[in-house]
């Protein structure tokens, strides 16, 4: 443990990305406190005004403060980046470590559906599902978790074939130790590392999703904002205003870009052999 | 050789089969019938559209037979009519892949043709200013919104510079010679490629990187070097091609990505393929449309991967004697 704070201390990307992570969760939390106006506040006479002194970064086609919405916002990407990654880590978790525990046909069925779900383009099976059970907030979070715990999956049960054999396992099997127990109580702690790795790399991904489907249309709906929202207005008024397309789009690519290095440090700190 | 296809034929079968009853159950997913929800959601699918839904599912046939019934159809590329104008599904999809195809094809060309000499290159000369440049690259390609990078080129190429158009893949009602249509299509189709590889570029870019920093680590590269062979032989002939191997791999790995990228960028850019027509369908909640993408989208990924598994096959000789790394 020690050696991992070495090593991630000295990662100054993954401190400046732990920082960007840290600092969003703030916003997203504190919204209330720090939004210089009510998000959904209609100013008639303030009707898509580039950035000044009074909105900071401008207004949309209703004369709402785009700052506003988009502190606002955030709350809506972190939610989904959180709720969507913990679905998808039980659930990788589940699989992962039954067909890592029992080779054979269990492993053999499990490690099927794992490619057969990697195989259907991510993006169609999240669009036709939110074809059938409606967007809303609620749903793009499960429809997303349910459809990215194949990497968690792989990962876990790797793990679990590593660990199966390790002398401690085979002792508590020799003991009598029931079959759930060693999974959930002796191997997984052990297996931990890197699907915390890949939960932080999750929420990444998840608010990269959570943000193209808001702005089809088809995730977050107004509104509420979400990035992926007022970009949606950014589109539709593009001609007239950049800061509706520019602004939201960097708060997605900073954010993503902070979890990221987050995950890659983390992932570094964890295994200093990849360190070259 | 043949023992390995043999092998992949047969996964590929079973994969095929899953992708049917995964898509099968999708549509039972929804609370209720899918027709009552499809009334209940959207009230211009008229009483004659949910009629014929309920004949192409047989609803009111028990589970097993419905999805035989549904599969039978689907092996004949039946995938019913649309909701919107009643022509068959499968009719449509075909007037609208081949711009979708081909726009993937091109981008999956730029992400080769650009991310492997970067790669190389950085990984020859690691932490030069030009390694640590590539590092930047890829980290910002991977948090970038793919339809947010669309806006910005849009709005800087087509709106501020007014370089380029910024919507469909040619000028209607135009005639051209040929030359002409061909600067046309190029002009037109230069952003979506572009975004539509951005992502790849990234990711590829990477991976060639440290495949190939990893090759260098190997005894026999080490051995060349020893043998005093100079660093031009040892790069292009030793290391290289021993780090295509897993790219091949990762290429086909990248399809699904890519093809479900079309929806973004052929959404923004108004392009008249598969992406477009799967936008609209999942919003007017035309289901055999949906259905029917979902699982070409499928075979295409699947047909990528079985391409590159082959591939990986000749290129990779100690596959030839075992029979892959299974699972």
């Amino acid at each position: 443990m020690r050696q991992f704070w070495i090593h991630f201390k000295r990662n100054r990307l993954a401190l400046s990305g732990g920082l960007i992570v840290v600092i969003t969760l703030a916003v997203a939390l504190l919204a209330p406190l720090i939004a210089p106006d009510d998000p959904s506040a209609i100013h008639v006479n303030a009707i898509l005004m580039p950035p000044s002194s009074s909105h900071w970064l401008g207004t949309d086609a209703l004369g709402r403060d785009v700052l506003s919405r988009m502190i606002y916002g955030s709350w809506s990407s972190i939610q989904v980046g959180f709720i969507a990654v913990g679905i998808s880590i039980l659930i990788g978790i589940l699989v992962g470590a039954v067909a890592g525990y029992y080779p054979g046909w269990v492993d053999i069925f499990l490690m099927r559906l794992v490619d057969i779900m990697l195989s259907i383009p991510t993006f169609f099976l999240i669009l036709a599902v939110i074809a059938l059970v409606g967007p809303s907030l609620i749903n793009i979070m499960i429809v997303i978790g349910v459809t990215s715990w194949m990497g968690v999956a792989r990962l876990v049960r790797g793990e679990f074939l590593a660990l199966k054999e390790s002398d401690y396992v085979i002792a508590a099997r020799a003991l009598g130790v029931p079959a759930s127990r060693i999974i959930f109580r002796h191997i997984l702690p052990n297996a931990m590392a890197p699907v915390y790795v890949s939960a932080i790399l999750g929420i990444a991904s998840a608010i990269l999703i959570e943000s193209a489907l808001s702005f089809l249309g088809l995730g977050v709906q107004p509104p509420t904002p979400s990035w992926g929202n007022i970009l949606t207005d950014g589109k539709a008024n593009i001609e007239i205003a950049w800061w509706l397309s520019l602004f939201p789009g960097l708060a997605i690519l900073v954010t993503v870009l902070g979890y990221n290095l987050l995950g890659e440090g983390l992932r570094d700190a964890l295994d200093p052999r990849l360190e070259k | 050789m043949l023992q390995f296809f043999l092998k992949r034929s047969g996964q590929l079968l079973i994969t095929l089969l899953g992708i049917t009853v995964l898509t099968f159950g999708i549509m039972h997913l929804a609370p209720g019938e899918p027709t009552v929800v499809q009334s209940e959601m959207n009230q211009k699918v008229s009483a004659q559209a949910r009629e014929q839904l309920r004949k192409l599912y047989g609803l009111d046939q028990p589970l097993w037979k419905q999805y035989g019934d549904w599969l039978e159809r689907l092996v004949r590329f039946d995938f019913g009519n649309t909701f919107t104008d009643g022509r068959p599904v499968a009719t449509v999809i075909a007037e609208k892949i081949p711009i979708t195809l081909a726009i993937n094809l091109l981008s999956l060309i730029l992400i080769i043709a650009v991310s492997v000499p970067i790669g190389v290159y950085a990984a020859v000369r690691q932490h030069s200013p030009f390694d640590k440049m590539t590092t930047v690259f890829v980290f910002i390609g991977f948090a970038m919104p793919g339809f947010w990078l669309a806006l910005l080129l849009m709005l800087l190429f087509g709106i501020y510079l007014g370089w380029l158009p910024i919507s469909g893949y040619e000028t209607l009602g135009v005639s051209m010679s040929f030359g002409e249509r061909l600067i046309d299509w190029g002009r037109h189709l230069l952003l979506p490629v572009f975004v539509s590889a951005f992502g790849g570029l990234a990711g590829f870019s990477r991976y060639v990187r440290s495949s190939m920093l990893e090759v260098t680590l190997q005894d026999y590269i080490r051995t060349a070097k020893a043998k005093g062979l100079d660093e031009r032989t040892i790069i292009y002939k030793h290391a290289f091609r021993n780090s295509l191997i897993p790219i091949v791999t990762l290429l086909g790995l990248s399809l699904p990505g890519l093809i479900g990228g079309s929806v973004i960028f052929e959404t923004i850019y108004a392009i008249p393929g598969m992406g477009q027509l799967f936008y609209q369908a999942v919003t007017s909640r035309d289901y055999p449309v949906v259905m029917g993408i979902t699982v070409i989208g499928a075979i295409l990924t699947l047909l990528g991967n079985f391409l590159a598994d082959l591939s990986y096959g000749l290129v990779n000789p100690k596959v030839k004697s075992t029979a892959g790394p299974g699972g």
